[in-house]
């Protein structure tokens, strides 16, 4: 309907829509509505700011945004009186909205106490910059640059802020100067491999064939990262202008999204995506008036970690098993129903349109020699402030968990990093001053990977991890190569009874073997990696191994058959909360006597240990070590004889 | 009951006519109108694309989305990514183990519930985490775990 209007026109009706927006008067509230914003409650705090608003007959426009990445503070509410500045208000619920309402949107006095910073320009009293805050200064958003700041489900924020300008302009390039801007720009494929991205796109390009495809890796599988989640429900259009420009300079007509079905509102704001870039002719026959077309469908997942393996994701687009295949022939050559075909994942697909948008040389000027640009990172696990971080390569891992992360929960010790999900390794803290690019990361023997960054405290055992992988990559094995589907089983079964308490003395040995032989004998990097957990946790946490061998004992805690609860018999109060909690009726005793944990029934979940009043702090889990405790309930002996008795000593 | 469930299946396959790789969307559009892939449909879908049964219960049973039981009304996964296994979420799938009476994988007498743990749902920064139908909850703990559940018997 709009085909006939240029660029320029589309591009200006954009504009003018969001500076009006921008100068409304009325008063905007925007509101985290991304996956986890979900979780952590935003639907719950948007019925409640609707319900006020109705109530108390005001207008305002109310925008749905996608995920900023500061997951910690959760659910996140922004709200800007017309002319004022915009103020982030974090971990909102319904029952602070009406206060939020009362005073910042009809009184005009932000609550400082409950903000988190002000985006944009303007002040708001001493209300910080968010971009100035300890976890958002050190980043650098490129392709996160719209995520929580624009509607996603409307093309024209998009195209307001700059988008499909970089389409626009690479389709007035031949599509040999636009690989040529691509290899320029220093990009390198962000799924993991590293793989520089604009030979990859020279490859497919000169590879002979009338059809070809490209794909959209979005079968995001490690466990663990969310990169692409995100950035799918937060900014669509910046992966799909990536992919069109790609297909222009590959000569590629059609392409699929490859996306897994666990990612329901990612799926759905892509297909709003699509209808709305065919309205304004930016997807289908002749883009943007020019005699070029690409059409494009989406394909989702059916639940196989294999897929996310280019060979695997292309069996399955063909309605097979995901199987991988050997390579060559490489998907350059011949990919998809045996056309050459190239595979890039989200990631690289937004910095793509990044790049186009504002130049391969400004792009260049991110990041170190060889790793230039910026990757973004899951960051979570046992760290303050989890959530979604972009960063320019080269930053410090130490840098990442402390500054941005905020340092481990609670104070307690940092153990270490595992980077790149069942693929990668777990680091310690001498690689904190380490710099994030591929090489440095490959040498410590992890994997940059799609991006997954999961920090480990003091309470994770690092046994009990590197069989949680494995376990992992050994259901998610395809079955097709014996190394993998015998070897990742195998090494399953000695952590098993490493874990377990039943290790034998030649157990380590026999693991570094069946790694080496996996790692070498596997037909995909599904199995060629699979060991680095077992390995790089061998090579750097050796002892706790040795301790879960040989002295049946588990350092952090972690193991359940290699730990025991015991109750404190000087200071139990004999309250009864833990008796009420425990799920299997483990713990005897009644009011004021002192609680007893039968060891043979308990389980070692630890629930007991989470409703013990912080006062008492009565219940300890200790491995390799017993406590004397009585055998039965007896009277708890009140504090004041307990202190005489200790004078008299 | 039979007839009705070969209708309402031959209206799925004629939007799939001359598709090519269209069996995963396919056996996605029966389950989600059956809510499993029962024995007859897969019959029925390698006779339209003329491969053999075996071929299709090959794709099938390789991808882990697809099961061939009756599930529950309810669908629990709980989340047992990386993020979620060093926060505690084998214990939150050990308390609903042992709260519903069933095991994961498996489906409650009453069909109520299904249980299945699944390999990340991407909420890592709130984890332990659990999806009920489409429903997400983060930050869990064995205490928040029952309330909810107790919320949808």
């Amino acid at each position: 309907m709009t085909q006939t209007k240029t660029f320029e026109d589309i591009r200006r009706e954009a504009k003018a829509e969001w500076e009006a927006l921008e100068h409304s008067q009325k008063p905007r509230i925007f509101v985290g509505t991304a996956t986890c914003g979900m979780a952590a409650g935003a639907e719950e705090v948007l019925r409640a700011i609707e319900k006020e608003l109705t109530q108390r007959g005001i207008e305002a426009i109310i925008t749905q945004v996608g995920c900023i990445g500061l997951c910690y503070s959760e659910p996140m509410v922004d709200i800007v009186r017309p002319g004022q500045a915009r103020v982030s208000y974090g971990s909102v619920t319904p029952e602070m909205v009406p206060r939020l309402i009362e005073e910042h949107l009809v009184n005009g006095n932000p609550c400082s106490d409950l903000a988190l910073g002000t985006l944009g320009d303007g002040q708001a009293g001493d209300i910080p910059s968010l971009f100035e805050l300890p976890v958002l200064k050190p980043q650098v958003r490129i392709v996160l640059r719209h995520c929580g700041l624009i509607d996603p489900e409307n093309i024209r924020h998009y195209i307001a802020n700059g988008g499909y300008s970089g389409l626009a302009k690479a389709l007035q390039m031949t599509p040999d100067e636009v690989i040529g801007e691509m290899k320029k720009s220093g990009l390198r494929g962000r799924g993991g491999a590293g793989f520089p991205t604009g030979q990859k796109w020279d490859f497919c390009r000169k590879s002979p064939g009338r059809e070809k495809y490209i794909i959209c890796n979005a079968d995001e599988g490690d466990p663990g990262a969310f990169m692409n989640r995100s950035l799918l429900e937060g900014d669509p259009h910046s992966v799909l202008e990536g992919m069109i420009i790609g297909a222009y300079a590959m000569g590629a007509s059609e392409g699929y999204l490859y996306c897994r079905a666990e990612y329901p509102l990612a799926l759905k704001r892509l297909r709003i995506a699509m209808g709305q870039m065919e309205q304004y002719g930016l997807l289908g026959d002749g883009i943007l008036g020019s005699g070029f077309g690409f059409h494009l469908k989406i394909k989702e997942g059916a639940g196989a970690f294999v897929c996310g393996e280019e060979t695997a994701l292309m069996a399955s687009i063909e309605g097979k098993r995901g199987m991988p295949r050997s390579r060559p022939p490489f998907p350059a050559v011949s990919g998809l129903w045996s056309k050459p075909t190239n595979i890039n994942n989200v990631e690289t697909w937004a910095n793509a349109a990044a790049i186009f948008q504002n130049g391969a040389d400004w792009y260049a000027g991110y990041g170190v020699e060889g790793n230039r640009g910026t990757k973004t990172f899951s960051l979570v696990g046992k760290v303050e402030r989890t959530g979604l971080i972009e960063v320019t390569l080269g930053i410090t891992l130490g840098e990442i968990i402390n500054s941005i992360g905020g340092g481990i929960v609670g104070g307690k010790a940092f153990k270490a990093v595992q980077t790149g999900g069942p693929s990668g390794g777990c680091l310690s803290s001498d690689f904190l001053n380490s710099p994030v690019d591929y090489e440095s990361l490959t040498k410590a023997g992890s994997i940059m990977g799609s991006g997954g960054m999961i920090v480990l405290d003091e309470d994770t055992c690092v046994v009990d991890l590197a069989r949680y992988f494995l376990t992992f990559v050994q259901n998610e094995s395809c079955g097709k190569c014996v190394p993998c589907r015998v070897g990742t089983r195998q090494m399953l079964r000695i952590l098993e009874r490493i874990t377990e308490g039943e290790g034998k003395p030649d157990d380590i040995e026999e693991l570094q073997r069946l790694a080496e032989t996996a790692r070498d004998g596997s037909l995909c990097a599904l199995g060629s990696t699979a060991p680095n957990p077992v390995l790089t946790t061998l090579r750097y946490f050796r002892k706790e191994y040795e301790a879960h061998i040989n002295e049946k004992r588990c350092p952090a805690r972690a193991c359940q058959k290699l730990v025991s609860c015991y109750i404190l018999p000087d200071k139990c109060e004999g309250c009864g909360i833990c008796i009420k909690t425990c799920p299997v009726e483990a713990i005897a005793g009644g009011k004021r006597m002192i609680h007893v944990i039968d060891q043979t029934k308990c389980t070692r979940c630890g629930a007991c240990i989470d409703v013990c009043p912080p006062r008492f702090s009565a219940i300890v889990k200790v491995s390799g070590e017993k406590i004397e405790v009585p055998e039965e309930p007896i009277p708890v002996v009140p504090k004041k004889k307990q202190e005489k008795r200790s004078e008299g000593e | 009951m039979q007839e009705r469930l070969e209708e309402r299946l031959h209206g799925l396959l004629t939007q799939f006519e001359g598709q090519n790789g269209a069996v995963i969307p396919l056996l996605q559009k029966v389950q989600e109108t059956f809510g499993y892939l029962p024995r007859e449909t897969i019959a029925q879908v390698a006779k339209f694309f003329k491969v053999s049964e075996s071929e299709i219960f090959g794709v099938a049973t390789f991808y882990a989305q697809f099961r061939f039981t009756r599930p529950g009304d309810h669908a629990i996964k709980v989340c047992l990514g990386t993020a979620c296994h060093v926060r505690g979420g084998t214990q939150i799938m050990g308390t609903i183990e042992r709260e519903l009476e069933v095991k994961s994988g498996g489906t409650t007498k009453d069909y109520k519930f299904g249980l299945d743990r699944v390999a990340c749902f991407g909420s890592c920064a709130l984890a332990p985490v659990l999806v009920i139908d489409d429903k997400v909850y983060g930050r869990l703990t064995t205490s928040k775990v029952k309330e909810i559940i107790a919320k949808y018997q």
